[in-house]
């Protein structure tokens, strides 16, 4: 048993965090994000050239040849940093439903990817096709006005041309990641939470003095390291393909989106007047963590796979032991 | 990262269950604990056969009567016990905090004298650091310890202290310097046998009905200098080692109780409410919450067996157990409906004892506002709230 990061991993999350730290600054992503565009295609080249397309795709195929792992790692960086580009929607959500040849396509930064999930299209502005039904569509259509306008919807127009077929998306995958990115979101606004506490001053003295303002805080640490435990457990299993991959997605994706929710609503509280600007980036990250809680289902649609996993399902046969007892004869 | 067992832990994990189902009477099999445990000798021999197969100290040194493995040993050991619904050993004290403290500061001597007989539960210990006066804000406490010839005199009292009415021993933290610098310094932290001349212990009745924790009254008790743990004066640095302990090694008891708490909620609600989504929703919520708790701590393990040190993820489980077994074993009556009340019920009381219980859960160990405190002001540098 070991459920640590291995040295690589943690030098591919250092790296990343440093690349995006200097690439997309708070003020930058904001300016993105209100922008028509609502990102910078210039981006995509460099996120090739970082390897970062192609993590999980074969060496024969131009990628990487690491897993699901590393890739978690990179999507809890790039939502921490709010990077506003389709890799959540080319990687995460379309990437398994692809050809090896359009892989390589993706790795070499060549093509860029949504899915159609629920009849909405993340980054459909953004990217040159979708999986759509098990077949290939041209990104065509409609973006819609959306609260997160660093991950804008869409929808397909009825006319958009089918290409060829292709896979479905892996359910669990995209819960892990989504439950990645969750952790990346509360803890930034853990972050910044504990960084205004720490210096703004009322009645004479630090606000982080006050244990309402305190214990807020550490809830909100205690609940993201939960998440991030669960995060990482569905990650393994995903990369792994191991039995528990649907329960865990599940399990993971609930917990995460609903921790980092109320990980932004309790760091807009901490900064009063200016947690509820336009201007600061807090509201960003607030509108991240609500986009992850809908999409694939909110937290009650998830639980109530998990009832039937663990109440009439596989999970329920391996918490009765009957297997185990078995087993051991 | 991989989660699965090493080969040799496979074979640990196999060898622990098949040695569970040979040796756990049918009777403890999802035993309610509390002071239950106490009534006859079965849970004593249960612990010895624990001790005598090697599974009590498992991570303790040979040298002391344990077996040297490693912690993720000490992880499966709790699965499996959790999976069979087998009674802990009984001495929780003396395995979690009284032993810990004694291999860190200890004498040779007093390292002979206790460690195996921890193991084996022939020497049950109490844990005497709260007063009337001193809960929170430890520090203040008022008993005193004066040394007199070739032996600490103490007088004062302690209260809600755990298995004292059945102890051998007791470790206790009094004030050797009634006038000290500074509330943290002047303390010496001694091994009371609680059979001296001059202890006397009064139980107190618990929430449940039960008299589990207990006032102890100290009278002109003589405790031996060779019974100083660690140096004289510096009895609070000695007690922050048994607070470590107590929370840092917590975390798999907590995954085992909880583990089994949600075992049988489970069962619970396949036999009455399995179609109510309200119910299921609710259910599924504990069973995620288990499980972040369960990955929390092998995160805590891993870490702590790559650096040797417990991370800050002690204090996160304590707070995050007790508050799921408060909001579960609600829920579990709550499946009763109207007999909810009903203590002699098909389930014998079990649940009522449970969710009663479990509201100590956030007192005992450090209350969720000082651990809250602790990982505002240690693990995210808040400024001190005192
Ligand atoms: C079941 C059980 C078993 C126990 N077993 C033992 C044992 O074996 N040995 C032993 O020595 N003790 C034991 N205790 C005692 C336990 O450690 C204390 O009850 C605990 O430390 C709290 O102290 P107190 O009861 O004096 O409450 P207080 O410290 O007076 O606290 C009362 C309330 O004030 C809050 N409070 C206090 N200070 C602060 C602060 N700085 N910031 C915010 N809130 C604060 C507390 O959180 C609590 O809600 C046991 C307790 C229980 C319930």
């Amino acid at each position: 048993m070991d459920f640590s990061f291995t040295d690589e991993q943690e030098t591919l999350r250092r790296e990343a965090r440093a690349f995006l730290e200097e690439r997309f600054p708070a003020e930058r992503v904001a300016e993105l994000a209100d922008s028509d565009e609502g990102w910078d295609p210039a981006s995509w080249r460099e996120l090739a050239e970082l390897g970062w397309l192609g993590v999980s795709i074969p060496e024969e195929a131009g990628g990487a040849g690491l897993g699901f792992i590393e890739e978690a790692v990179l999507l809890e960086e790039l939502a921490r940093a709010l990077y506003p580009g389709p890799y959540f929607s080319t990687v995460a959500l379309a990437l398994p439903a692809l050809s090896p040849e359009e892989q390589a396509r993706v790795a070499a930064g060549e093509a860029r990817w949504s899915a159609e999930v629920d009849g909405l299209v993340p980054d459909l502005g953004a990217v040159d096709w979708v999986v759509a039904d098990g077949a290939a569509v041209r990104a065509q259509g409609h973006v819609l006005p959306t609260m997160d306008a660093t991950r804008r919807l869409g929808r397909l127009a009825a006319e958009a041309e089918r290409g060829a077929s292709v896979g479905a998306i892996d359910r669990p995958r995209l819960l892990a990641a989504l439950a990645a990115e969750a952790v990346g979101i509360a803890q930034r606004a853990l972050e910044i939470g504990v960084e205004h506490a720490r210096t703004r001053t009322q009645f004479g003295r630090p606000i982080g003095v006050y244990q309402a303002v305190s214990h807020s805080l550490a809830d909100t640490y205690v609940e993201t390291e939960l998440a991030r435990s669960l995060a990482y457990w569905a990650a393994w299993c995903v990369a792994e393909d191991d039995t528990q991959a649907d329960v865990a997605g599940a399990a993971a994706k609930s917990f995460a989106a609903d921790a980092a929710v109320a990980a932004c609503e309790r760091a807009i509280q901490v900064l009063g007047g200016i947690g509820f600007t336009w201007e600061h980036v807090l509201h960003r990250y607030y509108k991240r963590a609500q986009w992850i809680q809908s999409f694939a289902g909110f937290g009650a649609v998830l639980r109530a796979d998990v009832a039937r996993a663990v109440l009439e399902g596989g999970e329920a046969a391996e918490l009765d032991g009957a297997a185990l007892a078995a087993e051991v004869g | 990262m991989d989660l699965r067992d090493t080969p040799e832990e496979a074979a640990f994990r196999a060898e622990v269950r098949a040695w569970i189902a040979a040796n756990l009477p049918d009777e403890l099999r999802g035993h309610r604990g509390g002071a239950a445990r106490f009534e006859g000798r079965a849970m004593r021999e249960w612990s010895r056969r624990l001790s005598d197969a090697g599974y009590s100290g498992l991570t303790w040194p040979r040298e002391y009567g344990g077996a040297g493995a490693p912690y993720s040993h000490q992880a499966i050991l709790f699965e499996e016990i959790a999976r069979a619904e087998a009674p802990p050993h009984i001495g929780v004290i003396g395995l979690g905090m009284a032993g810990p403290t004694i291999m860190a500061h200890g004498t040779e001597e007093q390292k002979r004298r206790h460690l195996a007989k921890i193991l084996s539960a022939e020497e049950i210990w109490c844990q005497g650091f709260s007063e009337p006066e001193a809960g929170s804000d430890l520090a203040s406490l008022k008993t005193s310890a004066i040394l007199d010839g070739d032996a600490f005199v103490v007088n004062g009292q302690k209260v809600w202290s755990s298995y004292a009415h059945i102890a051998d021993f007791c470790i206790l933290v009094a004030r050797s310097d009634p006038n000290p610098p500074s509330k943290h310094q002047g303390m010496t932290y001694l091994i009371v046998d609680m059979h001296s001349p001059g202890v006397e212990v009064r139980p107190l009745r618990q929430i449940t009905g039960e008299a589990e924790f207990n006032e102890i009254f100290f009278t002109d008790v003589r405790v031996p200098c060779e019974n100083v743990l660690g140096e004289i004066g510096e009895g609070w640095s000695v007690a922050m080692t048994t607070l470590l302990h107590e929370r840092g090694t917590l975390g798999f008891a907590l995954t085992t109780s909880l583990e089994v708490a949600v075992r049988k909620l489970l069962a619970l609600v396949r036999e009455r409410n399995g179609h109510d989504p309200l119910v299921r929703d609710r259910v599924a919520r504990e069973w995620i919450q288990l499980q972040a708790l369960k990955y929390t701590n092998y995160r805590a393990l891993t870490a702590l067996m790559q650096t040797g040190i417990p991370g800050p993820e002690g204090s996160v489980s304590k707070l995050h157990y007790s508050e799921s077994n408060q909001r579960l074993t609600k829920l579990a009556l709550e499946l009763h409906g109207p007999e909810a009340q009903l203590m002699d019920g098909e389930t014998g009381g079990y649940w009522q004892y449970q969710q009663l219980r479990s509201r100590g859960n956030t007192i005992e160990a450090g209350t969720s506002e000082i651990l809250r405190n602790i990982i505002a002001e240690r693990v995210l540098g808040l400024p001190r709230s005192r």
